[in-house]
């Protein structure tokens, strides 16, 4: 079976990783969660930089870590894209990207000069590392790790050391990643916009164990999660461009069972693209409204309704088609509603975010 | 007036050996300066202080245990009879043993605080791109700690031309053998030859503002960092 399997348990002073897992043999697996969860310390050990003594790994059938059996991590062929970029100082851009592809076995997937561009950096090739922007060097150390033709990327929170300008700078490059890989990435991040517009899996972790795991749109449509994404708590839907409004700037975007309407930038129609919606932008009626300003109005039902981390708030999830929303009332609104289980209603969107 | 024969034979003798005890120091210091940079056992400590020693032993102790260990009653006198070697003790050879402990700290310190400045995480990147732990040592942590070699170099150097005192405990003072710079000095003050004692005193003094002028001119240089 392709895929990941992994177990393992770490018992330090004050901090304990107990993880069994199974991750999906390719797309983007988001390891999301607050820090001091144990994300990173997850990655080390599927990387063999950590390593838990009673571990178990298996890669794609291949058996990294088991009782009798440990690879070094110079033996994995994994690509490893840390916090910082740590490029090596004494090498220029170049040398830095030839250093594994050098050591690397098998037949190399993506060639060089794909790579090269995929990240844009061709004209950076000949410089030092120590002039490059912060921005430069994390897609270099992108770029480094994925010429070692790695059968599993690993990235720590490689924009977390980056302002808003940079991350904004690399978002696009690793929407790219995405969508032309063909190997696994494990993304380690406590940002849920990142979670929202890389994955398509997720892995939500807190106190060194696993809180939940699965799918993107289901797992964050659950209410029973303990995700703290405060503000952000939401729904992410996968939809496509089905219409362009022109005089009016907009984009229908359309999801199996319902569609909505966003600010039109420029995506063609039939264009796949993710939206977002979050939970505080999501409003719920008994009745269709008349005149309101609200474009997006949609019949569901009520799927789940839990406690929100106010006790005045709650989670209600309502299934439009096969999207899965989620709105946040006050509970006195809830009751005014009548809101229960099975229940249907009117669901107001008030703001959508496209995510690609 | 020049300098005599004697002086010039002295100052060979002494680049001589500071220039094999440098070569062997290399060799010796630079591992086990990584082994005290990444170990975390408790040996740690004890071998340190062992490697620290003669820092602060005076030359007479360290150049009197050399001596007792290298005559022929003691332990490496011993070895070097059985594998027939004359003894150590008097001879060029038996000079260069006493100085690599003597300089052991002078080339394992510079050398253990680069190390430690290199950190792990380069080794560790190394390692995610397929680098054998001995292939990383070579291709990243030499070459990041370059500037500890060059500064472990000098110091070794510099230090053993320096030496006296364990040269009179173990080398004697033969022509050409052990008399060494330093040795001659003395040799010249003890017949009250003043200026000859001036001269390669003159030498010394220079040589040594020098080779430290370059290192922490070079040190306090612009540096850069990535």
């Amino acid at each position: 079976m392709a895929g990941i399997e992994a177990r393992f348990r770490l018992d330090w002073d004050g901090f304990t990783l107990d993880v069994d897992l199974t991750l999906p043999g390719r797309g983007v697996t988001a390891i999301f969660g607050p820090s001091g969860s144990g994300k990173t310390t997850l990655l080390r050990c599927i990387a063999g930089l950590e390593r838990a003594p009673q571990g178990l790994l298996t890669v794609n059938d291949e058996v990294w870590q088991s009782a009798d059996r440990w690879l070094p991590t110079h033996k994995r062929p994994l690509g490893y894209v840390f916090q910082e970029a740590s490029l090596f100082p004494h090498l220029t851009v170049l040398g830095n990207l030839r250093y594994g592809m050098k050591r690397s076995t098998g037949t190399q997937q993506v060639s060089l000069d794909q790579t090269i561009e995929l990240l844009g950096i061709r004209p950076l090739l000949n410089r030092k590392p120590d002039l490059l922007s912060g921005g430069e060097r994390q897609r270099v150390s992108i770029a480094r790790a994925l010429a070692v033709n790695p059968s599993l990327l690993l990235m720590d929170e490689p924009l977390a050391a980056l302002d808003l300008k940079r991350k904004q700078e690399i978002l696009p490059y690793l929407e790219r990643l995405h969508d032309e890989l063909k190997i696994p990435v494990l993304y380690v991040t406590h940002s849920p916009d990142e979670v929202a517009r890389l994955a398509d899996d997720i892995v939500a972790m807190e106190g060194g164990r696993v809180m939940a795991n699965g799918p993107l749109a289901q797992t964050l449509a659950r209410l029973d999660l303990p995700i703290r994404l405060g503000e952000d708590v939401g729904a992410v839907v996968d939809a496509t461009v089905g219409m362009i409004d022109e005089p009016w700037h907009l984009a229908r975007v359309d999801f199996p069972g319902g569609s909505l309407w966003t600010q039109d930038h420029g995506f063609p129609i039939g264009r796949k693209i993710r939206v977002r919606v979050l939970a505080r932008d999501v409003s719920l009626a008994r009745e269709p409204l008349g005149d309101t300003s609200i474009q997006n109005v949609l019949r569901g039902r009520v799927d789940a309704i839990a406690a929100d981390e106010h006790p005045a708030l709650t989670l209600v999830r309502v299934r439009v088609g096969d999207a899965l929303l989620v709105a946040r009332l006050t509970k006195r609104a809830a009751a005014g509603l009548d809101v229960a289980l099975g229940k249907d209603v009117w669901v107001q969107v008030k703001t959508v975010a496209l995510l690609d | 007036m020049p300098l005599s024969s004697g002086d010039l034979q002295a100052i060979w003798l002494t680049v001589r050996l500071a220039s094999v005890v440098t070569i062997i120091l290399l060799l010796i210091g630079t591992p086990i300066a990584w082994w005290l940079a990444r170990t975390r056992t408790w040996w740690k400590g004890p071998v340190a202080a062992v490697v620290g020693l003669p820092l602060v032993l005076p030359p007479s102790v360290l150049g009197f245990y050399l001596l007792l260990a290298m005559g022929p009653n003691g332990p490496v006198g011993h070895l070097t009879q059985l594998l027939g070697i004359a003894s150590l003790p008097f001879t060029f050879w038996g000079l260069v043993v006493a100085s690599v402990f003597y300089s052991l700290p002078f080339m394992v310190q510079p050398l253990q605080t680069a190390f430690e400045a290199v950190g792990d995480r380069p080794l560790e990147v190394a390692a995610a791109l397929r680098a054998s732990p001995l292939d990383a040592f070579f291709t990243v942590a030499v070459p990041l700690a370059l500037p500890g070699f060059l500064a472990a170099s000098t110091l070794t150097f510099a230090h053993t031309v320096g030496e006296f005192g364990v040269v009179l405990m173990i080398g004697g003072n033969l022509p050409g053998v052990t008399r060494v710079a330093s040795v001659q000095i003395y040799d010249h003050v003890q017949a009250l030859e003043y200026t000859q004692a001036h001269e390669l005193a003159a030498v010394m003094l220079a040589f040594s503002f020098c080779v430290l002028l370059a290192l922490y001119t070079w040190r306090s240089g612009p540096k850069k960092g990535a």
